[in-house]
């Protein structure tokens, strides 16, 4: 039996309390004792049948305003799997609470009025579910019984949905036309609806993938405490936060950067072979180093993001206002430093999804902001990795929690991508003498033109093999040329970067620098990264001449990437052991004008080397007839 | 015994485990409340595997009603010895007769509702900052938005409108001089998950949550056993029946259940199919629908 953790929410009458009893009910998760006691309770109320919603309300508070105000949790079980609602209310003063129920969720379930079609407050549930990385979204399209069990009042609402969806990046969005009160589809398949041949939402629910938010990859040990029980052990206890650990792996300790490898994974029933994410353990270390809570050790190929200055996503939750500029404590993983916001980008209109300008954000605000820590952070994008990626900002004085937030990035200075290259990032105190020896002799030298060749393809394409056997042909003829690929750069200069999206970022942009380094020395260099991002690539292409970055897109289609699998990661991305694999979970945005464009499929390498060296010809970058 | 690493018992373990890491880490002196009952039970189990080899770092603390049953306190002694852990008794009696409590009025009273005064001077003698309780959000409506970390102010109170919100695993145990906080590692546990998971991890429990026969009478649709601090009524009779116990408190309102299961299977058997909660045998939970709440705010457990 495993674990599904979801949140529920919908506007005040939608059905949700009544979805939920119903639940509870239909699976047996309801004791005569309860039972008898709502019986009781719609009886004083003057109701005429047993009102399921009243299992679910909690505080007496609520239940004579007739609402629900905080989140509750709920829990029950089927032979296959164990459940855990965060029930959340839906009014907008809530918002809060919503963010809270969605932040541990796998799934959400948004409830529909049929009668009322999609509302803003449906939409705002689904704004807030995509913005907390919940995987899965399932709309649930409540008292059928009330339009008739009608397919086309089923399908309007859920092609409205599905249009809105389709700009807050849903991965998984499922529809079910359900009656809470009746039962239709709940946890018996409804007689009413014959032309509804999806599952019901029990059956959903107890089918739907979980884990599939986790992070399998990047391993991340945020240490908690430490175990000294005697002068002989020193255990590091804490939750992995994703990936997984092995006794006898290299590790590195943040922020000391010092190395060791793992000794032992402990747990109380002895030592294991491997920890994953989720699991508690104690890691012991082969040498003696001084690490303490807030600590994280991490692989040294692998590290996470470092950074004093964050941009995030932040929902603020305290009645008193954010005072921009104030000190606060932030909390992240095991870590707690000082920190204020430096920077209020902007907040979101939760309904219409607008921008708008504020000065500081009131409770249940939601908006960008810039956060400055003391003290560096170890951390992923949120949208890579919930554990990491999180944080709270705790009032000092009162001790509330005043917001919750998401991290988005270390904040960049924007790069000016239509420049030729001068306008970048700099060091500060860095003036720019220009270079010793103009490019045109070095040219003049060596008999062709500089360039950047820029290989760019799904994993498993051919670039690597391509670009090398270009290399050799251009080295073989008396070229100056030099290759840079992931691999290579990854073991050295980008030692200490992941696989997150914005590590990728900055192992492009770094990348980019050396390569355009090599350019300057008179190279043809031949870089070959799958570099996914449009973006990136075109930074890439701003740091040299125009007319000397040549994009080469190599075109295999992903079926045949997938059958080639040179490394096996498809594989084990499709077992879901690698989380963001390009062209399987994380995009490939193919280049939308490359200078060459190459295809492979049952073609010889020969043939393309030839096709690559006489498009390097024609645009003057060798010479002619060579 | 190691559990599946997929199973939802495995996840439970290692949340409450990641929780009193998290207490033992924020806090400089955390106690951890022993009732004798399963999930005081279950709680001190999982405080043991959470620090090991290290002992546990809190110190185990029992509200003692003086109204117990002999197997209880004999459990808890072998249970405190095992484990090499520190014991601290804060007696109820002792409350009554310093004249901090009263006992209630009638024959045989309970002294349920009188452990919250002992608790709170226990956690102000101690200079307690946090206290684990076995709490679980499925046993009571009024616990179901109980936080993990619930903030209580220096008169040990519970404020339910003004709770921290609490997302992912960031727990806030930031707090004034003299405040406190209870703590709730089982929080999402369900009365089957935790005899699940003493089945699975075969944990030693007390002969009274086993079927035996002793002596009860029926009062007000609850089965209280024959002791020194429980006497029978006008007109009622001890009767000798086959029972056992879901919880085990205060001895003159814990309710026993008729009963034959005699293993940890065929207590799981029973309370998969049984349809009464577990709260439905205790005497004291009946007297209003919010009943627990109001006790909650006041500072009991
Ligand atoms: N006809 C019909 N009424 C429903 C259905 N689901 C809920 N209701 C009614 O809608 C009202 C609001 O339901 P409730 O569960 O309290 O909504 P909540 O505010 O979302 O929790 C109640 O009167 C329910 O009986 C349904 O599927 N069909």
């Amino acid at each position: 039996m495993d674990l599904l953790r979801f949140s529920t929410a919908g506007s005040v009458d939608d059905g949700k309390s009544t979805l939920i009893g119903r639940l509870l009910y239909d699976t047996k998760s309801i004791f005569e004792d309860q039972l008898e006691a709502v019986e009781d309770a719609s009886r004083r109320r003057g109701e005429g049948y047993v009102n399921l919603a009243l299992l679910t309300d909690g505080l007496r508070a609520e239940r004579e305003q007739n609402i629900t105000i905080d989140v509750a949790y709920r829990y029950f079980a089927t032979p296959k799997r164990k459940f855990i609602i965060a029930d959340t209310p839906g009014h907008i003063q809530y918002t809060r609470n919503m963010v809270t129920g969605a932040s541990t969720a796998e799934l959400a379930i948004i409830l529909i009025d049929a009668r009322n079609g999609v509302l803003t407050q449906s939409k705002r549930h689904g704004f807030i579910s995509s913005l907390l990385g919940i995987p899965h979204i399932l709309v649930a399209i409540n008292k059928m019984d009330l339009v008739d069990w009608s397919e086309e009042v089923y399908d309007r609402i859920s092609a409205e949905y599905t249009s809105f969806a389709e700009k807050l990046g849903v991965d998984d969005m499922t529809f079910i036309p359900i009656s809470a009160l009746k039962g239709d589809n709940v946890v018996d398949k409804s007689a009413n609806m014959p032309w509804y041949d999806g599952s019901t939402l029990l059956h959903y629910l107890e089918h739907v993938n979980v884990g599939a938010h986790r992070n399998l990859v990047d391993f991340r040990f945020p240490v908690q405490y430490v175990l000294r029980p005697h002068q002989d052990y020193r255990g590091y206890a804490g939750r992995v936060a994703s990936g997984s650990v092995r006794p006898g792996e290299e590790i590195v300790v943040l922020p000391s950067g010092r190395r060791s490898r793992i000794a032992s994974v402990d747990t109380a029933d002895g030592s294991v072979a491997e920890a994953s994410a989720g699991d508690s353990v104690a890691l012991t270390l082969e040498d003696e180093l001084d690490i303490s809570r807030g600590d994280m050790i991490v692989r040294p190929l692998n590290l996470p993001s470092v950074g004093q200055e964050l941009d995030a996503t932040i929902c603020w939750t305290s009645e008193e206002p954010m005072k921009p500029g104030t000190q606060y404590w932030v909390r992240q993983t095991t870590r707690e430093v000082r920190g204020f916001i430096s920077k209020v980008v902007y907040r979101i209109d939760v309904d219409t999804l607008h921008r708008e300008e504020v000065e500081a954000f009131e409770l249940n605000d939601i908006g960008r902001v810039h956060l400055t820590a003391a003290k560096p952070l170890f951390f992923d994008r949120y949208q890579l990795n919930r554990e990491t990626g999180s944080f709270i900002l705790i009032d000092p004085h009162t001790n509330a929690t005043v917001a919750v937030g998401m991290i988005r990035g270390n904040v960049r200075h924007e790069v000016d991508l239509r420049g030729d290259g001068e306008e970048r990032q700099t060091s500060p105190d860095v003036v720019w003498e220009g270079w010793n020896i103009a490019l045109a002799e070095r040219e003049e030298r060596n008999g062709h033109k500089a360039a950047v060749l820029w290989f760019t393809g799904l994993p498993g394409s051919g670039k690597s093999t391509i670009a090398r056997a270009v290399e050799s042909r251009l080295f073989g003829s008396g070229g100056q040329t030099m290759l840079l690929d992931g691999d290579q750069v990854r073991h050295g200069l980008n030692g200490d970067l992941g696989f997150s999206d914005q590590d990728r970022e900055e192992n492009i942009r770094r990348v980019g620098e050396v390569a355009a380094l090599f350019y300057r020395q008179g190279c043809v260099v031949l870089c070959t990264f799958v570099s996914p991002f449009r973006q990136d690539r075109d930074r890439a292409r701003a740091l040299v001449q125009e007319g000397r970055f040549v994009e080469v897109f190599v075109d295999t289609p992903l079926e045949e990437c997938e059958r080639r699998d040179p490394k096996g990661l498809y594989a084990r991305a499709r077992k879901g052991e690698i989380a963001h694999m390009t062209g399987i979970s994380s995009p490939y945005e193919e280049p939308a004008r490359p200078e060459i464009r190459v295809q492979t499929v049952g073609r010889a390498v020969d043939t393309i080397v030839e096709e690559i060296v006489e498009a390097l010809r024609a645009r003057g970058i060798l010479p002619a007839g060579d | 015994m190691s559990l599946d690493p997929r199973s939802h018992l495995h996840l439970l373990e290692s949340e409450s485990i990641f929780v009193m890491r998290e207490v033992a880490a924020q806090f400089e002196r955390p106690i951890l409340l022993f009732s004798g009952g399963k999930d005081s039970i279950l709680m001190v189990h999982l405080a043991a595997k959470a620090f090991a080899p290290a002992k546990i770092p809190f110190l185990l603390v029992h509200i003692d009603t003086g109204h117990n049953f002999p197997e209880t306190l004999e459990y808890r002694d072998w249970l405190v010895a095992k484990h090499g852990a520190q014991l601290h008794v804060g007696s109820v009696q002792a409350s009554i007769d310093a004249g901090r409590s009263t006992e209630e009025p009638g024959p045989y009273p309970s002294r349920n509702r009188l452990q919250t005064v002992t608790l709170l001077d226990t956690v102000a003698e101690l200079k307690a900052d946090a206290a684990l309780g076995g709490g679980r959000r499925d046993e009571e409506k009024a616990r179901a938005k109980e936080r993990f970390f619930s903030h209580r102010d220096r008169f040990g109170q519970w404020d339910p409108k003004n709770q921290r919100p609490e997302l992912w695993n960031l727990f806030n145990g930031r707090k004034n001089p003299g405040e406190h906080f209870r703590v709730f590692p089982l929080s999402n546990w369900t009365e089957m998950d935790v005899w699940q998971y003493i089945a699975a991890e075969d944990v030693p429990m007390p002969s009274l949550y086993f079927s035996h026969r002793r002596e009860v009478v029926l009062r007000d649709g609850t089965l209280l056993a024959k002791s020194p601090h429980n006497g029978l009524l006008d007109g009622e009779e001890w009767e000798e029946m086959t029972i056992r116990f879901r919880t085990i408190g205060d001895a003159t309102c814990t309710g026993a259940t008729l009963s034959t299961a005699s293993t940890l299977e065929e207590i799981i058997a029973e309370v998969a199919a049984s349809r009464v909660t577990e709260r439905g045998g205790r005497h004291d939970d009946k007297h209003s629908e919010a009943a627990m709440e109001d006790r909650k705010k006041q500072g009991y457990f």
